[in-house]
């Protein structure tokens, strides 16, 4: 009974954020009987394959106590440089690889910056965002189309899911949920995932107890700037293009994802695979308002905003409890 | 701080150490590269009896962000931060425009009633509208931070989500323009040739410098800043300083979208204000207020906001295109702070201090 309780207070969040999850679906399979159909909650997997990868980098981050406000114009940066890239008629693979070493090398200097200089993440950050955006705007300022066979094979190709008829997911979807499985082992069972609940928790202890601060954090940093190349590979995929415009305001998508997941702003607390979920609500309201048609998009916004309201009240009340016993 | 028995520093040292000495500098560097890169950028001319060039288009276009800068800096100071002033900037425009905007709402009418030199409503009661509206965000975020304890940066990611879909909400979508020409006066109005932006962001300026410098509200928001709880069992209410701080804040921001949606002569949710509160924040980390909270100064955040502006105008003015100014602007706050760091501060100040011993020697 004890272990159930302890188990209730760790998870509870996440409990709440999965049942809620649940509610909100069954809500809508209720009022709109085509959201019954098994693709649509594939389709959530699909539509927010980019978002659940940059929301994986951004857990980890948070979960560090930091921020990271880079990841949407990195999206939109390693899209437009990609399908630069492949316009000169370079391999793709070797594309994509540049894009990803580029992702890393910028978080490892956005990290750097944060540690060694002791400048705010919040800031540094803001800045690594407009920087990005900048640039992806300075490369091409339209949109350029990508006609590469290896992106068009990868977009195009669906994968039947087994059991299910009719049902299917495409190539890049696979990503996120590969890198969700990863981080998730390697944030709860490694030294690595150990030091950043840490350093979340607080940082000068963590670094009493002789835990390599500077190398995680800037590591961490370093993670997040691949997970957004990464999802700007799949971003420009999934639409065949890149733009300098895409993903505009996709880092507070990310953020609220992270929250309603159940991970606290201030560190050391929550879950990749609450995120998984947070990502999921985010993409089941937008889904929701495409089925009732009549609703219009700002009500998205609304949604998610009263959404995250919601889940931070609950945040708190567990918080609060966990205080007191 | 004032000690009159040791002898007060030179007036340069007084000046490299005080808090605008930085921003200044900046200011003074981008001004000096227009000197020289960009002939009759100091050119001021009159036209129509008005002042007309640069600098005045540096302080009228900047005048919103001034305002919202003042606000972000007073949060700031209580170590949150305001992320939804842009969304808050929207929700006021709104406001103002759907207010005069002489036909209600869905009703089908005719281009000739929607584009009519009228307001539905008097034009006080607008202004009314618009500000309370915006105040009325900001004690939302201020009740949110100060007595639900989330923390600022989510409390405010809330209505900075959702404000834009309120503002759309209030103008049912559409990007509403304003032909109601008193509205003007507040973004293209003139008095005595200067812009009426001017006078509006002087007078929130003295009016916080008041309440700040003058009351003891200004030591108490650094003190909340500083320590939260060390200022509660001192016997100040932390909370209501906060939701004050919060509170004039998002005052601010709507004065801000009042002047926009003049300036514009229209109201689009989607789009009026954005990026409104990062330059904010970064007006506010270029006047040398920590992101940590604490000590605080309004006249170092305008100068940072003038910077922003200046800084801009300055790359339109040699032909950088809008869309590298994102770039641009990243690399002049990267070196902005690392100008700040303790690091180089640090190294800047030991120069000054060897020199002085050399001096001496």
């Amino acid at each position: 009974m004890l272990k159930l309780k302890k188990f209730l207070f760790k998870n509870g969040p996440l409990l709440a954020t999965i049942a809620i999850f649940i509610v909100v679906y069954w809500i809508g399979g209720r009022l709109y009987p085509a959201m019954r159909n098994p693709q649509v909650f594939f389709n959530l997997f699909i539509n927010n394959s980019s978002l659940l990868i940059i929301s994986i980098g951004m857990t980890l981050v948070v979960l560090m106590g930091g921020i990271d406000l880079s990841v949407g114009g990195m999206i939109a940066l390693s899209s437009i440089a990609s399908a630069a890239l492949l316009q000169m008629g370079i391999n793709p693979i070797l594309v994509m690889l540049m894009i990803l070493i580029m992702g890393v090398f910028f978080g490892l200097i956005m990290g750097t910056i944060i540690h060694y200089l002791k400048v705010e993440a919040f800031v540094v950050t803001l800045m690594g965002m407009f920087f990005t955006r900048g640039m992806a705007y300075v490369i091409n300022s339209s949109s350029i189309t990508i006609k590469n066979d290896l992106y068009r094979f990868l977009a195009l190709t669906k994968i039947p899911i087994p059991f299910i008829q009719n049902a299917f997911i495409y190539i890049p979807t696979l990503v996120g949920i590969i890198l969700l499985v990863v981080i998730f082992l390697v944030t709860n069972f490694s030294f690595f995932g150990r030091t950043v609940y840490a350093i979340g928790n607080n940082e000068q202890s963590a670094l009493l107890m002789g835990m390599p601060i500077a190398r995680t954090k800037i590591l961490v940093y370093a993670i997040s700037g691949f997970c957004s190349a990464l999802a700007g590979i799949v971003f420009s995929i999934s639409l065949l293009s890149g733009f300098g415009g895409y993903a505009q305001s996709m880092e507070m998508d990310a953020i609220a994802s992270v929250v309603i997941g159940g991970t606290a702003l201030t560190g050391g607390v929550g879950n990749v695979f609450g995120t998984l979920f947070g990502v999921l609500i985010n993409g089941l309201i937008v889904s929701i308002l495409q089925f009732n048609g009549t609703l219009t998009s700002w009500w998205t916004r609304i949604g998610v905003g009263v959404l995250t309201l919601i889940f931070i009240g609950i945040q708190s009340l567990f918080y609060v409890k966990k205080r007191k016993a | 701080m004032k000690n009159n028995s040791r002898k007060k520093p030179p007036l340069f040292v007084r000046f490299r150490q005080s808090r605008v000495f930085w921003p200044i500098i900046t200011l003074v560097l981008i001004l000096i590269f227009d000197g020289i890169y960009a002939p009759g950028f100091f050119k001021i001319g009159i036209v129509d009896g008005h002042l007309y060039g640069n600098l005045i288009d540096v302080v009228n276009n900047g005048a919103p962000l001034i305002l919202v800068a003042i606000g972000m800096t007073m949060v700031i100071a209580t170590g949150g931060v305001d992320l939804s002033v842009g969304a808050v900037i929207a929700i006021s425009a709104a406001m103002g425009a759907v207010l005069i905007n002489p036909a209600l709402g869905n009703v089908l009418i005719s281009v000739d009633i929607l584009t009519e030199n009228v307001s539905r409503t008097p034009l006080w009661l607008i202004i009314l509208a618009n500000l309370a509206a915006g105040t009325a965000c900001g004690l939302f975020n201020g009740f949110l931070v100060s007595r639900a304890r989330i923390q600022p940066m989510v409390a405010t990611l809330i209505l900075m989500v959702s404000g834009r879909g309120l503002a759309q909400l209030i103008t049912n979508g559409q990007i509403m323009t304003i032909y109601y020409t008193p509205y003007f006066f507040f973004g293209n109005g003139f008095i005595f040739g200067l812009p009426v932006a001017v006078y509006i962001v002087l007078a929130v300026l003295i009016i916080a410098w008041m309440l700040v410098r003058k009351t003891s509200i200004g030591l108490f928001v650094e003190s909340v800043g500083v320590n939260a709880e060390g200022t509660y069992y001192s016997g100040i209410s932390e909370k209501n300083i906060k939701l004050l701080a919060y509170t004039f804040c998002g005052f601010c921001a709507a004065i801000a979208g009042l002047i926009l949606s003049s300036y514009v002569k229209s109201a689009d949710a989607n789009n009026i204000g954005l990026n409104y509160e990062l330059d904010a924040i970064l007006a506010v980390v270029i006047g040398g207020t920590l992101m940590a909270g604490g000590r605080f100064s309004l006249i170092a955040s305008l100068i940072g906001a003038l910077v922003i502006r200046t800084f801009t105008i300055t790359m339109y003015t040699i032909g950088v295109p809008a869309n590298a100014l994102l770039a641009a602007k990243a690399v002049l706050v990267l070196l902005v702070i690392l100008l700040y760091s303790d690091q180089s501060r640090q190294l800047l100040n030991n120069l000054f201090e060897r020199k002085k011993e050399i001096d001496n020697a």
